[in-house]
């Protein structure tokens, strides 16, 4: 019975001592806080604007809910999918991955993969391979002009 | 009478554009030798037909002729004539006609030059650039009118048209609505300019590409020809896109200079193509090969070209980049449809006879690092125009709006420009043919472990981030490389001819003008990435609102808010100016004046930043604009930005390289011989 | 000379040319139709006005600030007036009373006003119906769904539905008076059951 109270008191005393969330103790969040969530987020109404820069009245109040959902101690996620819900997808600085946004990352390294696919077949058919290269074997000279001059010759030849 | 004048003036140019069109195919498709040169009058005359309506717009534009509709929305009784007259492409309209103007000029240029040579390759850069300036000039007679007066019908709408309408009657308004404050920047004056003359100047390098495909022919004559224009492309190209950051940088006032926004990237996706289409353009002289690949480049270079123009002006897009919504949409679809068809379908027909007379021989040669950079330009194209894309086949399939933004780009694209940047360390030190990988890492590894000096020296003072620490590393890497091969070059110099060492660096850039000059660039290149890590890893950024006296701190820096001045200026525009001065490390350093300005004609605000710029950092300070600024409460907002002004350092530095490069020999056939290297003399001595 | 600077072809490679794969022609043909469908149809739906009088509306459910949902499938048999608007749009101030006027005048006559807040915030929207004293159902456009599904442009925006979910009229801005939503809703009111 004792030991369980200690053990009690011991979690206690680590859980008050764990560092909270800075918003939730002093109240006011600063305007470093709201701007760091603005930040990702963009204007519902202007495209393609930055909710932090954003001049707009409009603009002004969705940073004080930031700053309101901040007080209350949300967190930045909490926020954006509270700014999804109420205004779509598009206040989000990049899509979520999931769903049909999944494209948007799956496409791009798809297509550089099938197309470095394809050009590598093609550069293997194409490439002669080196050992049977006519002319002597490059002799690395530190002279440019020699080895252009060189260069040339093995074109004539 | 002027607006008259000017309007006709644009109609002649477009049916003589049209004329030039035709008349160049006919003469090439029969034969007929009077034709093509009759076509090439016609493309010389279009210059100084639309040059009088230019000349006319801003003679409207400086009088302030409020009838004609254009002036109205883009001039006002308080703007001073020289922002009156870069009013012209401060609208949809006069914009297309300043494209219009330099598209002829450039057509002409090309007109004037000595065509006694590849006399087959005339009528078809008179019907591609004929072509291209007949439909911006359809637009702007057709659709955007910057003519059309304003006239009150009998219902009391307002109407624009040229000519009278049936019992309306002319509307003379007394002022304009003046240009969009966002655009009375200095930047703003120079900016689409210089990104117009970088589209339309790739139009020439297409056009020859077009005429060797229709001609059929194999050789590298096109390539040749366009070098120059090429890499002067390339330049206003780059100029504009950094102007452009420069301008967001100063009078968009959130602290950046890229957005990634789709405008902006769609105006990136020529530079992204143009770039690799500059470099391998060089092994298709040098080994003959690569040269369906250079045609496809090209192709796609004057396409994405036309794209931006289209995703630009066409309303499919709203951004603060876009012109207002337009009937001339469906026209660009239109024209994008056939130029598209017709340059795939030209390289598709001729595909076979472009067979390379080389092979790759080594995937260490500089032919595959070049290739090498190819590919990693064209992954980071598809990266930026699938971003683009995106939104609308989003909105297309699901119904739902999105927004691809810089978390996508960047983190994206970010790994590729290391690569990059890598590549232009490595690939000076290769070499054409086959090399084994061994050869070159013989060639790179001293280099190398020297380079590593940079990021251990960064790492010991404290700064252990891993991607700043490659990117200066790459930096480091690259400089290095470059400065061994102007040495390496100006020593062999010295010892072969006996020269002194700048007499050697010297002849050795003169003789080698677009090598050392693209090395030159490089070097640009490695700044602006330098600045760019700077900027984008680095800055750190506070708000605070402040009574007069109080203070916000910054890392080192802390500002103290002095006063505040409010006056209307003569311009129409009413000035809130703050006075605040910076501190750093204790020790003042600076006095800065972000003001917002008020427009009362657009009832529109700016606020402008007060700087204080050194090559370490930028020290950055905002008006809030919103909230309210007074003795008893302004709000401000500061960005620390180190390393930023490397960005526009680089800038100056591609001018150099380019000037290098592009200089043009004292004797163009000497050049020739002397650019193919002292071989070629030999060879002509064989006989 | 001139003939020995130009580029002559070396003797036949061993290695065949790169010739023209198929494949390779139909996927760049496939892309290229593609993008070209893609912008295509991009354009449309930028150069799409809003919905045309006589045609279908579609149908959303609107959840309003005090938690009751209504369904425009549900009010078959009724007229609708939906009027899009924002705290921080002044030109819906302009008509703001006039609508709820007209509302009183018309609530007994089986017309429904609903009014659709467009990306705006809660206690603002709140405080604007209280400022003009709006009694009739109002609720927050979530995720942007309902002012999407009608293209619309701008607030304030309004129209008006008969009875079998046919648009009767539009207004594209704010109403000028009372007459003039009066005269639109009887001209709603008197189209056939």
């Amino acid at each position: 019975m004792r030991s369980s109270w200690r053990l009690f008191l011991l979690l206690a005393i680590g859980l008050a001592l764990l560092p909270a969330p800075a918003a939730a103790q002093d109240g006011e969040p600063t305007d470093d806080e709201v701007n760091a969530i603005a930040r990702g987020l963009y204007c519902p109404v202007c495209e393609n604007v930055p909710l932090d820069v954003c001049p707009t009245q409009a603009c002004a109040q969705w940073r004080a809910i930031i700053r309101q959902m901040l007080a209350e101690g949300r967190t930045e996620q909490e926020i954006k999918d509270y700014f999804v819900v109420q205004y779509g997808e598009r206040v989000l600085a990049a899509p979520p991955a999931e769903g049909f946004n999944l494209l948007v990352y799956l496409i791009p390294p798809a297509a550089f993969l099938a197309g470095a696919f394809m050009l590598a077949r093609i550069i293997r058919r194409w490439t002669r391979p080196a050992s049977s290269a006519a002319g002597a074997p490059a002799t690395a000279s530190d002279d440019p002009y020699v080895e252009r001059l060189e260069q040339e010759l093995r074109r004539r030849a | 009478m002027v607006a008259n004048i000017g309007y006709f003036s644009l109609v002649l140019a477009f049916v003589v554009a049209l004329y030039g069109a035709g008349a160049g195919a006919y003469g090439a498709l029969r034969n007929r030798p009077a034709f093509v040169e009759s076509a090439r009058h016609a493309l010389l005359l279009t210059w100084p037909l639309v040059t009088v309506a230019a000349l006319a717009i801003i003679t409207l534009l400086v009088r302030g002729d409020y009838e004609v509709a254009f002036v109205a929305s883009v001039t006002s009784n308080t703007m001073p004539v020289y922002l009156r007259i870069t009013a012209l492409w401060g609208g949809q309209a006069g914009s297309l006609v300043f494209w219009s103007w330099l598209m002829a000029a450039f057509a002409s240029a090309v007109g004037l030059r000595k065509w006694d040579r590849d006399r087959d390759l005339l009528p078809w850069v008179v019907v591609t650039t004929m072509v291209t300036l007949a439909f911006f000039l359809s637009l702007v007679v057709f659709f955007e009118n910057p003519f059309a007066r304003l006239w009150l019908s009998p219902q009391g709408e307002q109407l624009t048209a040229l000519f009278q309408p049936a019992g309306a009657s002319p509307i003379f308004p007394s002022d304009g609505q003046g240009l969009n404050p966002l655009l009375r920047h200095p930047g703003m004056v120079i900016h689409p300019p210089m990104l117009y003359l970088g589209f339309v100047s790739f139009v020439i390098p297409y056009a020859f590409a077009i005429g060797a495909l229709a001609t059929g022919r194999s050789d590298d004559r096109w390539t040749q020809i366009t070098r120059r224009w090429t890499l002067v492309a390339w330049l206003f190209l780059s100029l504009g896109l950094i102007l452009g950051g420069r301008w967001a940088y100063d009078v968009l006032g959130w602290g950046g200079y890229w957005g990634w926004d789709p405008v902006e990237v769609a105006a990136l996706l020529p530079w992204l193509v143009g770039t690799p289409f500059l470099h391998s353009v060089i092994i298709q002289e040098k080994r003959g090969i690569l040269k369906q690949w250079n045609m496809a480049l090209i192709i796609l270079t004057y396409s994405s070209v036309i794209l931006a123009t289209f995703l630009t002006r066409s309303g499919v897009f709203s951004s603060v980049h876009a012109f207002a919504q337009s009937a001339i949409g469906p026209m660009f679809f239109g024209f994008i449809g056939v130029t598209f068809v017709a340059s795939v379908g030209l390289l598709i027909w001729r595909w076979d006879r472009l067979a390379g007379e080389n092979h790759l021989e080594s995937m260490f040669s500089r032919e595959a690092l070049f290739l090498l950079q190819n590919i990693l330009f064209l992954a980071i194209y598809v990266i930026c125009l699938w971003g683009v894309l995106f939104p609308l086949i989003s909105e297309l399939f699901t119904g739902e709006k999105v927004t691809v933004g810089p978390p996508y780009f960047e983190r994206a694209s970010g790994p590729i420009w290391g690569a990059l940047l890598l590549l232009m360390g490595v690939a000076p030190l290769s070499a054409y043919g086959a090399r084994s990988g061994r050869s070159l890492a013989r060639s790179l590894w001293k280099i190398l472990a020297v380079s590593l000096i940079v990021p251990v020296v960064i790492a010991a003072r404290g700064m252990t981030h891993p991607v700043p620490l490659i990117g200066f590393w790459l930096a480091g890497f690259v400089t290095l490389v470059t400065a061994y091969e102007f040495g390496r070059g100006a020593l062999a110099r010295r010892r072969s001819q006996g020269e002194s060492l700048s007499l050697a660096l010297w002849r050795l850039i003169g003789r080698n003008r677009r090598r050392y000059g693209g090395y030159v660039i490089h070097i640009g290149v490695v700044l602006m990435g330098l600045g760019v890590i700077g900027i984008e890893l680095f800055q750190a950024e506070t708000q605070g609102t402040l009574a007069q006296g109080e203070q916000l701190t910054l890392g080192r820096y802390v500002m103290t808010y002095d006063s505040l001045a409010q006056w209307d200026a003569a311009d129409g525009r009413n000035i809130t100016r703050a006075s605040v001065s910076v501190y750093r490390d204790g020790r003042r350093v600076a006095e800065l004046h972000p003001r917002r300005d008020y427009y009362y004609a657009s009832q529109q605000p700016m606020t402008i930043p007060g700087v204080r710029s050194t090559l370490e950092d930028d020290f950055y300070v905002l008006l809030v604009g919103w909230e309210p600024i007074a003795a008893e409460g302004a709000t401000f907002k500061i960005y620390h930005n180190p390393l930023v002004n490397f960005v526009w350092l680089g800038g100056l530095v591609f001018i150099l390289g380019t000037l290098v490069a592009a200089w043009p020999e004292r004797d163009p056939e000497a050049a020739r011989v002397a650019a193919r290297g002292p071989a070629v003399s030999l060879r002509g001595l064989a006989g | 000379m001139e003939a020995m600077t130009q580029d002559t072809p070396s003797s036949p490679p061993t290695a065949s040319p790169v010739r023209r794969p198929r494949w390779g022609v139909v996927v760049v043909w496939v892309s290229l139709f593609g993008l070209l469908a893609l912008l295509g149809t991009g354009l449309i739906r930028s150069q799409q006005g809003p919905i045309n009088v006589g045609s279908r509306i579609p149908d959303f459910s609107l959840t309003t600030f005090d938690g009751q949902t209504y369904n425009t499938a549900d009010l078959r048999g009724q007229v609708i007036l939906i009027n899009f608007w924002a705290s921080w749009c002044e030109p819906c101030e302009e008509e703001a009373a006039e609508l709820e006027q007209a509302y009183q005048g018309y609530r007994d006559r089986g017309v429904v006003f609903l009014g659709v807040n467009y990306v705006d915030t809660q206690p603002e929207a709140l405080a604007y119906l209280d400022r003009f004293g709006i009694t009739y159902a109002n609720g927050p456009d979530l995720g942007t769904e309902i002012s999407q599904a009608f293209r619309m442009r701008g607030v304030p925006e309004t129209y008006i539905v008969d009875r079998q979910g046919i648009l009767v009229s539009r207004k594209i801005g704010p109403y000028s008076s009372v007459s003039e939503i009066e005269a639109a809703l009887e001209a709603a009111i008197g189209m056939a059951p």
